[in-house]
């Protein structure tokens, strides 16, 4: 059988898939238990995955849980996202070193090679997508992420249920994603007839499933991944409008920032969390001989106060305004920057946030009234 | 060429900042080349005199003694950096600052009438001009080299003003208090340590001080969701760095 893109199989378990990748010479990240939550690490084996776990989800609150005994998806997303693959917290951007007449530079690139994200949910589909255009626009192309993001696969997991934090389906970035994927996978009957939907989404995509042992997907196949994917949007309670954008405008001095500021600790986690955000700081650091020097790009936020700082301090001193800078940068003057919404609905920086702020509450009160 | 005079000095501390230094191994031999280290009695009894262009301070203001030799340090010191924080917030020493020092002296000491001690204990800055800070308990060793790596080739020294959150996020650590219900300082404290405690699942005990405009009445309210009592919210404002502002009101039982 000939696998092609827009076509969908069936399969009976994912770990031949991730065999695959690896005889293929892919290095597989995907999603691993580690310290009491989800992360995205290199895996080694099938078993790696975090199997029969769950999540239980709410603003300012994380636990796993023990989900169905024999599903492979049954938890969502975690606090860490793939940004830190294509968008590292700290790289090194080049060093330099004294010679006897003048300085040699070294901007070797870190090591990526060539990468198969397992187990990317949609709205991080989304939030990938979100990031190539910061990144790669035509104005601007950060080569470092360019490069990384051409030498990555993606396999999707589209979602069978929804944490309570998630709020993709009303951003249109999910429950499931038509495409942006290599491979698409969606867990059916973890406790029936159990089998997976697979999704052919590029050549890439393809020539990896033409490797396994496939079987066609029939109507019911279909209509069951259909099922779960309308099911998982049902269980959301969270929303934002779809007009949010332009009703956050002329906001500016509504008396909501000072409420939320008043409970917001300013700590960057919710930043941070997204999978979107995409702000850095740049380091120079020498060695006490002097000789050798290193330039470094750190993640940084909307939410520290030498963010802001100009020549004679900090434009945003005022916690509200910085507040206010991240949720009206996500929610509305994204769309004026990069023609779309900087939020694609994952959850994280509700989940995330210590003291429980919920973006899409703080957004849909202040843009209700006039204030 | 001449070297940069390095002095260091002791005032009310346990001598884990000067530790620090002496700890940064690979680093001391590199230093010795580039500064003449003049004063460090934890390394050598040998003195030179002043003056000093860089002058190390640990410790904080307990005495009136002190009082006097710290502004005789600083008359002899063309940069000035404290150490620690008993140099910047009085240290865990400072606990004395809400507290009756004659009930403690009374009741440590056999004689207290030799006990001669001020009612507070309180960072350098509080009585002479401080050209740097360098905060924690202890110092950390990166910090402390690129403060003075920075001092000598006269850059800005890169240390974060960020929350320890931050340091969590850049290090991936999952957030103790969302994952496991664990009452943490990060919010309000300064970054610094390299993420010590949340990266083995312990919440941070703020021994880097409070973050710039630390809002430690959300914090608070936080801590009593997660079932801390009053007492034992304000003994989480009472360690190292009770005597730094933000901590010391917050730690006023409500
Ligand atoms: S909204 Fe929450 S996570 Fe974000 S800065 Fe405020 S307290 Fe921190
Ligand atoms: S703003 Fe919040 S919900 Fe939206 S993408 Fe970022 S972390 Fe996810
Ligand atoms: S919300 Fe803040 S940290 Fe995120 S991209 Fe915008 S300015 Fe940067
Ligand atoms: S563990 Fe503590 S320091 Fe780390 S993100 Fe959570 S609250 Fe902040």
């Amino acid at each position: 059988m000939s696998a092609a893109p827009g076509e969908a199989y069936v399969i009976s378990s994912p770990a031949p898939l991730i065999e695959a990748l690896a005889a293929a010479g892919w290095r597989v990240i995907g999603p691993r238990e580690s310290d009491g939550t989800i992360s995205y690490e290199e895996l080694w084996d099938p078993d790696d995955l975090p199997r029969g776990r769950s999540d239980d989800q709410e603003a300012g609150h994380y636990r796993l849980t023990d989900g169905r005994p024999d599903s492979w998806f049954d938890y969502v997303v975690g606090p860490q996202s793939w940004k830190k693959w294509l968008f590292p917290a700290r790289r090194k951007l080049w060093s330099a070193e004294k010679t006897a007449d003048g300085f040699q530079i070294d901007d070797r690139a870190e090591e990526y090679p060539k990468t198969a994200f397992f187990g990317v949910r949609p709205c991080e589909i989304a939030a990938i997508e979100r990031q190539d255009a910061v990144f790669d626009n035509g104005d601007f192309t950060d080569t470092d992420y360019t490069r990384r993001r051409a030498a990555t696969l993606i396999v999707a997991v589209q979602c069978a249920r929804s944490a309570a934090t998630c709020f993709c389906a009303s951003m249109n970035t999910g429950p499931h994603a038509d495409e942006g994927f290599d491979l698409a996978l969606t867990e059916l009957d973890p406790e029936g007839n159990h089998r997976f939907l697979l999704q052919i989404g590029s050549a890439d995509g393809a020539a990896l499933a033409d490797t396994l042992p496939l079987r066609d997907a029939t109507e019911d196949d279909k209509a069951a991944a259909r099922l779960a994917a309308s099911s998982a949007a049902a269980q959301q309670t969270r929303r934002l409008p779809a007009d949010i954008a332009p009703r956050l405008k002329g906001k500016e001095n509504h008396p909501g920032w000072q409420d939320v500021a008043e409970k917001c600790l300013h700590c960057a986690n919710c930043t941070l969390a997204c999978p979107t955000c995409f702000c850095s700081d740049v380091e120079d650091t020498n060695d006490l001989t002097g000789d050798n020097t290193e330039r470094w790009r750190v993640w940084d936020s909307c939410f520290s106060v030498d963010f802001s700082y100009i020549h004679g301090g900090a434009v945003r001193q005022d916690p509200a305004a910085r507040y206010r800078q991240w949720l009206t940068h996500k929610l509305s003057t994204w769309h004026d920057q990069f023609g779309s919404s900087g939020c694609v609905g994952c959850g994280r920086c509700i989940a995330w946030c210590p003291v429980g702020i919920d973006i899409t509450e703080e957004a849909i009160s202040i843009a209700r009234d006039d204030g | 060429m001449t070297r940069p005079k390095l002095a260091v000095w002791k005032f009310a501390s346990c001598d884990g900042c000067q530790l620090t230094l002496l700890d940064c191994e690979d680093e001391l031999l590199a230093l010795a080349e580039v500064v003449e280290i003049s004063q460090f009695l934890e390394a050598t009894s040998e003195i030179k005199d002043g003056p000093y262009d860089i002058s190390l301070v640990e410790g904080s203001i307990t005495t009136e003694h002190d009082h006097d030799r710290i502004r005789n340090v600083r008359e002899q010191s063309h940069t000035l950096i404290a150490i620690g924080a008993c140099a910047t917030a009085g240290g865990i020493q400072a606990l004395r600052n809400f507290a009756d020092v004659d009930a403690f002296t009374n009741t440590v000491y056999a004689n207290p009438d030799y006990i001669e001690t001020l009612d507070k204990s309180t960072a350098i800055a509080d009585h002479v001009k401080v050209d740097m800070e360098l905060r924690g308990c202890p110092v950390s060793k990166s910090q402390l080299i690129e403060l003075i790596t920075a001092t000598l080739a006269a850059r800005k020294p890169h240390i974060p003003t960020v929350s320890q959150c931050v340091e969590c996020k850049r290090a991936g650590t999952a957030c103790v208090m969302v994952s496991k219900g664990i009452p943490c300082m990060g919010p309000v404290t300064q970054a610094g340590c390299g993420n010590l405690c949340p990266k083995i699942g312990r919440g941070c005990y703020g021994c880097f001080g409070p973050v710039e405009h630390a809002n430690t009445d959300a914090l608070t309210a936080e801590f009593a969701k997660l079932g801390l009592s009053d007492r034992q919210t304000s003994d989480k404002y009472r360690y190292f760095n009770a005597g730094a502002d933000a901590f010391a009101t917050a730690g006023e039982s409500p």
